[in-house]
């Protein structure tokens, strides 16, 4: 699997770029596939993009920064598909919250170790969810389709691995 | 002096603390957000707008895709006419059947409609919309369509699809409006089974089917038993098919749905005025409760503490003519 390129040259981490383009990134594309549109005869699958960048921004290095634009993310999320206000900030922060104590085991991992945390830590913050919506409804959710959401948001790790691999040696110094 | 020069200068905590700090604050902040609930007063104007700004752009996000579905469906039905043009005829001919069939019943009904002095419902006036946003996952069934305000949509509407009802109206922007789905974790309607005139009620859980929940039957639920609205609570009026009962992978009873028959990309809603828009849901409180007989020895009245608000209500006022 890709290995790290560290002959890139050193860069000091530009929030426009680690931590806007990548919010704008998911807006985008959680927008899109939220139209409803069927490709033969199936629904799109409706992952949770704003995952991939809560786990990278945990790993890249701690700052204020990224607490905020979860919540703007999150927000986000809960306005588009109609949930409880507060429900999808919740469940990012539990992700970063997750990701940023366990750090200083991630970093440096490669990528199908980090790919085996996304995994365990993304599943406890659907677990969250799962919680607060069985406390909040006295229903619990669908297993099948928590289980299809999650599957879909695990196939995004390559763009959590990507925004690490990219911003790790800037982000060195945080280590 | 300014604060560089202060004694606080030189006290600089690390990075994780900001973090973590951050983190708190915005965790705390997201609680309360969500303690607050969906349809809370505080979050209902931003997320009427929010509504809005969203229908607006999967509109004209959605316009492409739309044309290029509608060309695949132009070329689909040129192959396929054939096929279609036989199949239509089938269906023609088993309508023809029905059509006179409804006429000899329509007829009856009148005449006992006439002999029992019953007044039926006037004919619903509807609003047809086209659906622009679309969620599906586990937490929340919703759809925006675009209708809203500006075309008489209020909050509770039913919404149908072609075949069945598919949810009804949770929030309203002037241009758009939210429809919760019937398989939304968070709906409930309360239902009648077709056959033996049961109740019961559907609970949405995020799948494709809902359960139904509470059932009350004389008779025990069957496969494939009509399921109707009931129009308890006067939420929905009452008679809209909403699917038949199938059993669960869970062994309890789940409902097909009616309007997973066909997309529901087009939907009409219907202008039903429920029993809270007509009355506000103070006015259905009893000011003062019904004295009850425990057959101990009568006593002096105690005096009620009602609300200033209740108070200066008229009493007798009939619940339809109420503001």
């Amino acid at each position: 699997m890709p290995s790290r390129p560290h002959s890139r040259a050193v860069q000091p981490l530009n929030p426009i770029d680690w931590l806007l383009s990548p919010m704008a990134l998911c807006l985008a594309a959680s927008m899109l596939l939220a139209l409803p549109i069927k490709m033969f005869g199936l629904r799109l699958p409706e992952p949770v993009f704003a995952m991939a960048p809560a786990f990278a921004w945990a790993v890249l290095r701690p700052s204020m920064l990224p607490p905020l634009a979860l919540m703007v993310l999150g927000l986000f999320q809960d306005g588009l598909w109609g949930g409880p206000t507060g429900l999808w900030p919740l469940c990012l922060l539990l992700l970063y919250g997750l990701a940023f104590s366990v750090r200083r085991v991630l970093v440096g991992e490669d990528f199908w170790a980090l790919g085996a945390w996304y995994g365990a830590i993304s599943a406890v913050s659907f677990a969250g969810g799962l919680l607060l919506m069985t406390l909040r409804a006295g229903e619990v959710p669908s297993l099948l389709g928590l289980g299809l959401q999650f599957a879909a948001t695990l196939v995004l790790f390559p763009l959590s691995w990507l925004l690490i691999d990219r911003f790790e040696d800037a982000a060195g110094r945080y280590r | 002096m300014s604060l560089r020069d202060g004694p606080l200068s030189d006290i600089k905590p690390p990075p994780a603390w900001l973090a973590v700090a951050a983190l708190l604050l915005v965790a705390i902040l997201s609680m309360a957000l969500f303690a607050g609930g969906r349809h809370g007063d505080a979050v209902s104007s931003a997320r009427r707008g929010t509504d809005g700004a969203l229908g607006a752009a999967g509109d004209v996000l959605s316009t492409p895709i739309r044309w290029i579905s509608d060309l695949g469906d132009m070329g689909r039905d040129y192959v396929l006419a054939g096929t279609q043009n036989n199949q239509l005829r089938k269906e023609l001919a088993t309508a023809k059947a029905m059509r006179d069939e409804n006429a000899a019943l329509r007829e009856e009904n009148a005449r006992y409609r006439a002999l029992l002095g019953v007044n039926t419902d006037p004919p619903l006036p509807r609003v047809f919309a086209r659906t622009v946003l679309d969620a599906r996952g586990p937490f929340a069934n919703t759809r925006i369509a675009d209708a809203g305000a500006e075309r008489g949509v209020v909050e509770g509407n039913p919404v149908m699809s072609e075949n069945g009802l598919a949810g009804r109206v949770t929030g309203v922007a002037p241009r758009v409006s939210r429809i919760m789905l019937l398989t939304d974790v968070e709906s409930r309607t309360p239902v009648l089974i077709g056959r033996t005139n049961g109740r019961a009620i559907l609970t949405g859980d995020g799948g494709a089917n809902p359960k139904l929940a509470y059932p009350r039957t004389h008779d025990a639920i069957r496969e494939g038993d009509r399921i109707l609205t009931s129009g308890d609570g006067g939420v929905l009026p009452r008679g809209l098919p909403v699917g038949v009962a199938i059993k669960g992978y869970d062994g309890g009873w789940r409902v097909a749905l009616d309007s997973d028959a066909s997309p529901i990309d087009f939907v009409q809603i219907l202008l039903f005025k429920d029993f809270s828009q007509l009355v506000p849901a103070a006015a259905l409180e009893p000011a003062v409760l019904p004295p009850t007989a425990t057959g101990a020895p009568a006593q002096a009245p105690v005096p009620t503490a009602v609300s200033p608000a209740k108070r200066s209500m008229p009493t007798g006022q009939p619940a339809g003519k109420a503001p």
